[in-house]
This record gives C-alpha cells, structure tokens and sequence, in this order.
C-alpha cells in the first residue's frame, strides 16, 4: 500500500512538473520563443509578452510556447505551414534567425513571413586584449590589408554566422579584398572567446558587447569599436566604428514576425501595439537591465531593413564559399 | 582570513528565511527531478526560472533556488541508477556501473548511502575549492586552450577501454557508435548540417538526454518484457533496509580521489561533468581494481563517478561566476538566466556584487549538508522500491521517461528518437555491448571535434600546434604512460593465468 502511494506521488509530482513546462495561463495571443527556456527568445517572448499585457494592450496573459529546433526553423515550418493567417500569433527572432534564412537553411524563404518590428539590440563590438600592440581600429585594418591571415580572429558564431560576417564587413571596409585568408575560430560564446584571447590563442574577438561587458569594465580587453550608430549608453566613451570612417552597423537585434498571409490590419495594428510598447518605461528598463540597446524600427522600414540585412549576409556568404 | 569573514557575510543573506525556504524547496524538487529518468537539471531549471521571474525573487534568492536544484539533480541521479540500472542524468551513468550490481546483491541501502556521502564529500570539497580559489583557478583554466581540450579529450577516450570490458573491442565499437551520433546535427563551425537528411528536427543534433533515456530505461523495459515472458519476474532480494557505517568507511579515499579529478574536470569551461565522474571512475579502477571486482558491485565503482561528478558540478560554478563562461549545459541555463536578472557575471562580480556571490557559496554549503540529511532517512524508502514488482514499476518508468522527454522539447519527434534509441540499445545490450561508452561518445564527441577543429583554424592547417603547448604534451605522456600501465597490466595476468593454468595442469 504504501509502495503504491509512493509512486503514484512520485509520477504526480513527474506530471505537474512536466505541465509546468508546457502550460502558461491560456489567452487568445501567443508568442513562440523558437527556444528552450532561457535562450534569448524565449527572453523576447517572455518580456515582450509580460510588457504587453501589463500596458493592457492584450487581453489577458500572452501565452508562451518553447518550440526549439533547427534554431528557429522548426517553428518557421509550422507557421509557415499550419498558421500562416494567424492574426494572434507572433514569433521573436533575431540577426541569428535572418543569417539562417539568408543562408537558405529554413525550409522557406525570408519573404514567407511578415516582419512586424525590432525594439532592442545587443550590439557588436570588435575587442583586442589589453596588452595587444594593436590600439585602433585603423591600426587593426591596416594589419588585416596587410596580410588577411595574419590574425587569428574569433567569435560565438561559426564561420559565416554573424559575429564572423560582422568582422568581415569591417575588412571589406578596410579594402580587405580575400575576406576567406582572414582566420576565424568559433568558440561557444562570446566569453569563451574573450578568455581564449586573454590566454592567447586568438588575437582578435568580434560578438556582442552584452555578454562581454565585465570584461571591459574591468579593463581585461580592449574595445577597438563598437558597431552602433551612435555610442551605447552602458559605455559611451567607447568609439562607433562610423566615428572612425568605418560604415559598419553590426546590431543582433530582437524582433518579432508574424504569418505570411496575415490582413494588412492586423500587421498594422501590431506595429502600432509594439511601437507604444517600445515607448513605453517598462519595456526601457527591461531591455536595458538585459544588456540590449532599445532600438526601434518596424513595419515597412523594418521589412527593408530585414531584406538589406540578409542581402549583405547572402553576398559575404558567397564570396567566403559558405554558400553557393 | 578574509575569506572567512566573507563566508560569514555570505550565511547571513542566506540564513533568511525565504532563501532557507527556498533552499530546502530546491533541494527537495532537484532530488526527485534527478532520480526520475528523463527529468534532469535541465528540466527542473526550465521548470523554474518562470517562477521565479513570477514570484520576482531577487537575483541572488533565485540563484540560491537554481543552484539548489542544481546540485539536488546531482544527488537524485545516482538513485535511479543503482536501483533501476537507469541513469536519473548523464553524469550519474557511470554509476549504473558498480551501483546496480551492489543493488542486485543485496547491498542497495549500502550502495544508495555510499553515493551520497560520496556525493556530498565530493560537493564540499568543490565548494571549499570555489570559496578559497575561484578567481585564481578560473586564471589558470584560461591558458587552457583548443590544443590543450583536444589532448584532454584523447586523454578521456583512451581510457574508455578501461571502463567495463568483457571485449575491450565491443566497448570500442560502442564509444565509436557514440561519437558517429556526436557529428549528428548543423556543424557549429561551418554551418553546414551533417546527417540531417533534410530533417529540420535532427539540425540541433542529438539531445544527450534523449538517446540517454532511450536507451538505458526503454531498452530496460524491453528486456524486462522479454523476460517476464519466460518466467516470473521477481523482485530483487534486500539483505537490510539501513546502511551500515562499515560499508562507507573504507570507500574514503576512493570518494577523495574522486573529488580531486572531478574538481578539475569541472574547473575547466570545456569538459563538465560527465567527463568528471568517467575520469574518476576510470582513474579509481585502474588505482584500485586489483581483484577483478570494479563493475561487479565494488563500493569504490560508486564513490568514485559520485564524488567525481558532484564536485565537477561544483567547480563548473567557479568559471560560471568569475569568467561567464559555462562549464556544463545546466550552468549555460543558470548563466542565461544571471544575465537576464542584470548579474554581469565575469572577472567583477566578485567585486561588484559579493553578496551574490557569497550568499551562494553560503548556501551551497548549506545545500549540500539539506541534502545529505535528507536523503540519507530517504534511503530506506528508496531500497523498498527494489521490492516493488516489475509489473507495476516498469509502467510507471515508461510514463515518466515520455512525460519528461516530451517535456524538454515539446516534440513527438524527441519520442520518436528516443524509442529508436530504446530499440538499439536493446539490441545492444543482447550482444552485450555495454551502454556507457557509447553515450559517453555521444556527449563528449562533439567538444572533443570542435576543439580539434578550433586549434587547426588558429594554426591554418599546421598540425603541429597539437603538440606545441606544455599543457598538450603532458597529457599525451599522461595519456602514453595510461596505455602502457594497461598493456603491461594485461600481459602479466595472461602469464599468471598462463602460470596458474600449467602448475594446475
């Protein structure tokens, strides 16, 4: 007898903790974090999510659904397949999302879906260690000019992805023009890279400031640029590439897309929602407590935006033999 | 001593009664969470990082709570593997090794308190190591290198063959089968997806864990099916329901030798804890194994693996906090989730928010002794389900490895995986080929290619970078002198046999 209570405590216990995972309080609108919980989706849908409820711009709770896989493309095939016109669907994505679909490695193209806006970026930042002789950005360009595989650089993405294309677009500006001698390493993160460059293995360090930040705090590296349109608020004394000449915006932005086949109105009127999110103080302090840069831009300009992006990455993609 | 006065800073923030409470709760989830199969830190961490973003807990209350999770799945682990033969998480297989057989013979109370005295000599001994020398030991893990990983990671496989071998050639065949599995799934390093067959579901590769429970728990139930077909199932028989103080005693050295190897493992970012209880097992058995008895129910086979991959789960925590660089998939959850709660983990956080830092080690002290207390009563409980039939515990472990399968991922092709893993591993097991290494090649196959892969990109192709650190070479030789101990092993107990054969004959 007491054998069975056990167990039948012990599966209870298995059952609510498995539903705790997979249920949230239902509501008409849904956000799919195409991750585990925990990843930075899963932060979009989860913040954007608490943000829109608590301005009442949603009735009720936004429900959450983790829906890892293909980073990202297994949530792309359902959508694209099961919920196209789904007006009460969203689906954060990032730069990571894009450089896979300007890749052709989502099983439909980026035009499949409608992009409704970004609201915060985490921005890129080219890093040397503190006792590298290299002290500017010019100074490292004119060492990439000089000789493309002279440098062992590396980042958080594997070759192609965006740390490693953001890096590429700095030499091409620099008048690199064989961007494949430029060595990359990949490493696991952002950090990983940095203490592999402070032990020495790697010279150069291009990802994003957030993950990397105690690092320059501390003075441990050297932030060379950072690719932002205008300074970051967290460190300002620290110099855009564009303020040394270098046209280069390197953002890992978060946004959201929605169904292919969803009314104009209702696109529209998620714009419009997200906008009076983005303005609002709650979604302020929670992307800039997270490390993210609040920026906006939506609807047809980030749909440009998007496009130009993934142009870039599929041509840089090409000439360094990623793709065909 | 600055270090104590900081210590006692840190029990201060976490004797409050809502960490206390907090604490206890996790140890408590974490324990279960780690014995039921499927359900691992993982899980317990996803299930409770939207509570506490709900309940808006401070940082250094949610880590307590996570970190107290943490270390519970730790313990749970080992509980499934020495009674059931299946592992509760990936670094508690090497458990099943010593740990079932002692259960088969009568000894699972012995075996279930040697673990987790193990377990908790093993977490102290780390936590005492994170007190005194985080940011010096998270100093030196960075003049670790790609070069230096990959000389590690030979170091690992070139000690598979000493894990259980009836036919070293079939754990060969296994730990080969394992690290096929490992280049499943988008190359990191290139982005091109390798053996996905066009299946977007296979380009994350393989979730560990999945192949894990299929292959241990399902193929358990399959050979318990096949069995009961022929005759009755019996439950097992329980020579005494309490441990005897006899039995953990002499197993002191072996769970100190554990922690030590552990430790390292887990102090460097790139190996974890999986790697910390296999070098420990194997580095016990080659130490200790002078009978014949490891993988036949030795009471070393379980301290050692338990000591090794509680105290690797603890150092993992020291280039976690200081470096933020994750040395195990459950702190890259906890790290993730530091970040989003505005703690810059990293060489300031020790200086920026001591509270933080040292309310955790505080209550990871605490932690571990909750655990101990809590688990030791429990073995009594735990042993009586050795009693339990076959016919109703086996659906009970087939309910629970979907549930939390399915919970990981919500996706029915994770279910899929992990009954075609259940399947081989069934197939497996009837030519005895043994399990471990194979999903030790599954697990540690994949860091072991990229580093490889990592010092060729920083040298252009020149493979000599291989050999041209100190770090590398003295693994090499590490790992030349291992073989060669193993080979001059082998060819003396072939002559005594060979011996005792002729002056019998």
């Amino acid at each position: 007898m007491k054998l069975r209570t056990m167990i039948s405590v012990k599966l209870g216990a298995a059952m609510t903790a498995a539903m705790m995972v997979t249920a949230a309080p239902a509501s008409a609108t849904e956000c799919i974090a195409p991750s585990n919980p925990g990843g930075g989706w899963d932060f979009t849908c989860r913040t954007i999510g608490r943000v829109l409820s608590e301005l009442g711009l949603v009735e009720g709770n936004v429900q959450v659904t983790n829906m890892a896989g293909g980073v990202g493309a297994v949530a792309f095939a359902m959508v694209a397949a099961e919920r196209p016109a789904d007006e009460d669907l969203i689906v954060a994505t990032s730069t990571v999302g894009v450089t896979q679909m300007a890749q052709g490695r989502y099983p439909a193209p980026l035009e499949t879906m409608r992009y409704l806006a970004m609201l915060g970026a985490d921005v890129g930042v080219i890093a040397v260690d503190n006792d590298s002789p290299i002290q500017t950005l010019a100074e490292l360009n004119a060492a990439m000019a000089a000789d493309p595989s002279a440098l062992v650089t590396g980042g958080s993405s594997g070759a192609g992805g965006w740390d490693h294309i953001r890096l590429l677009m700095v030499a091409q500006q620099a008048g690199v023009s064989d961007l494949g001698a430029i060595r990359w390493v990949q490493f696991d993160g952002g950090t990983d890279a940095v203490t592999q460059m402070m032990g020495g293995q790697i010279a150069v360090v291009s990802t994003d400031m957030g993950e990397i930040a105690g690092f320059v705090e501390s003075g441990d590296i050297r932030v060379l640029a950072v690719l932002s349109e205008e300074p970051i608020p967290a460190f300002p004394e620290l110099p855009t590439a564009m303020s040394q000449g270098v046209n280069v915006i390197g953002y890992n932005w978060r946004g959201l897309y929605t169904g292919g086949q969803v009314s104009d109105e209702a696109y529209n009127g998620w714009v419009e929602k997200l906008e009076t999110l983005y303005n609002s103080d709650n979604w302020q302090q929670a992307a800039t407590s997270a490390g993210l840069v609040p920026i906006w831009r939506g609807g047809a300009e980030f749909e440009a935006f998007v496009r130009e992006q993934a142009g870039i990455m599929e041509q840089i993609s090409r000439d360094i033999g990623i793709i065909q | 001593m600055e270090v104590l006065s900081l210590i006692g800073s840190g029990f201060l923030v976490a004797l409050t009664p809502l960490n206390i409470g907090l604490l206890l709760l996790g140890c408590f989830v974490g324990t279960l969470l780690g014995a039921l199969p499927g359900l691992g830190p993982v899980n317990g961490v996803a299930v409770l990082i939207p509570l506490t973003f709900a309940f808006g807990f401070d940082p250094t209350s949610s880590l307590i709570l996570l970190c107290a999770v943490y270390f519970g799945c730790m313990y749970g682990g080992r509980i499934s593997s020495i009674l059931l033969n299946i592992p509760g998480d990936e670094p508690a297989i090497m458990t099943t090794l010593d740990g079932y057989p002692m259960a088969v013979q009568g000894q699972a109370a012995n075996a279930l308190a040697i673990s987790g005295v193990a377990s908790f000599v093993g977490a102290t001994i780390a936590v005492i190591g994170l007190s005194l020398f985080a940011p010096v030991l998270a100093r030196a893990a960075i003049h670790f290198g790609p070069a230096d990983y990959f000389a590690l990671y030979i170091l690992a496989f070139a000690t598979i063959g000493g894990i259980a071998g009836v036919d070293p050639r079939k754990t060969l065949l296994s730990a080969l089968i394992g690290l096929m599995l490992a280049t499943v799934g988008i190359d990191p390093i290139s982005g091109v997806p390798r053996y996905t067959f066009d299946n977007f579901h296979l380009f994350d590769g393989i979730e560990p864990i999945v192949a894990l429970v299929g292959l241990f728990a399902i193929s358990e139930i399959l050979l318990i099916l096949e069995k009961s077909v022929k005759d009755r199932p019996k439950a097992i028989r329980v020579d005494r329901w309490m441990p005897q103080w006899s039995a953990i005693w002499p197993t002191r050295w072996a769970m100190l030798r554990g922690s030590g190897v552990g430790f390292v493992a887990g102090v460097l970012p790139g190996a974890g804890a999986s790697l910390g209880s296999f070098m420990a097992y194997v580095f016990e058995k080659q130490k200790s194994n002078k009978k014949g008895t490891f993988g036949k129910g030795d009471p070393r086979g379980v301290a050692a693996p338990e000591a090794g991959n509680n105290s690797a789960a603890g150092g993992a925590l020291i280039p976690m906090l200081s470096l933020g660089v994750p040395g195990s998939g459950t702190t890259a959850v906890l790290l993730a989730m530091l970040i989003s709660l505005n703690v810059q983990p990293g060489p300031l956080l020790f200086e920026r928010q001591p509270d933080l830092v040292w309310g955790l080690v505080a209550s990871l002290y605490l932690a571990n002794i909750a655990l101990l207390v809590l688990n030791l009563p429990m073995i009594g409980i735990f042993t009586r389900l050795m009693m339990t039939p076959t016919w109703a515990l086996m659906p009970v472990v087939a309910a629970i490895t979907f549930v939390g399968v399915y919970g990981i991922s919500n996706s029915v092709f994770d279910l899929e995986l992990m009954v075609f893993f259940g399947v081989l591993g069934y197939v497996l097991r009837k030519l005895d080929v043994s399990l471990v290494p194979l999903v030790l090649g599954l697990l540690l196959g994949g860091d072991m290619e990229r580093n490889l892969r990592r010092a060729m990109s920083i040298s252009d192709g020149d493979w000599s970078i291989l050999i041209a650190s100190p770090i590398s070479i003295t693994l090499y030789v590490l790992t030349i002198g291992f073989l060669a101990l193993s080979v001059w092993l082998a060819v003396r107990d072939h002559r005594q046999t060979k011996a005792e054969r002729l002056t019998e004959g």
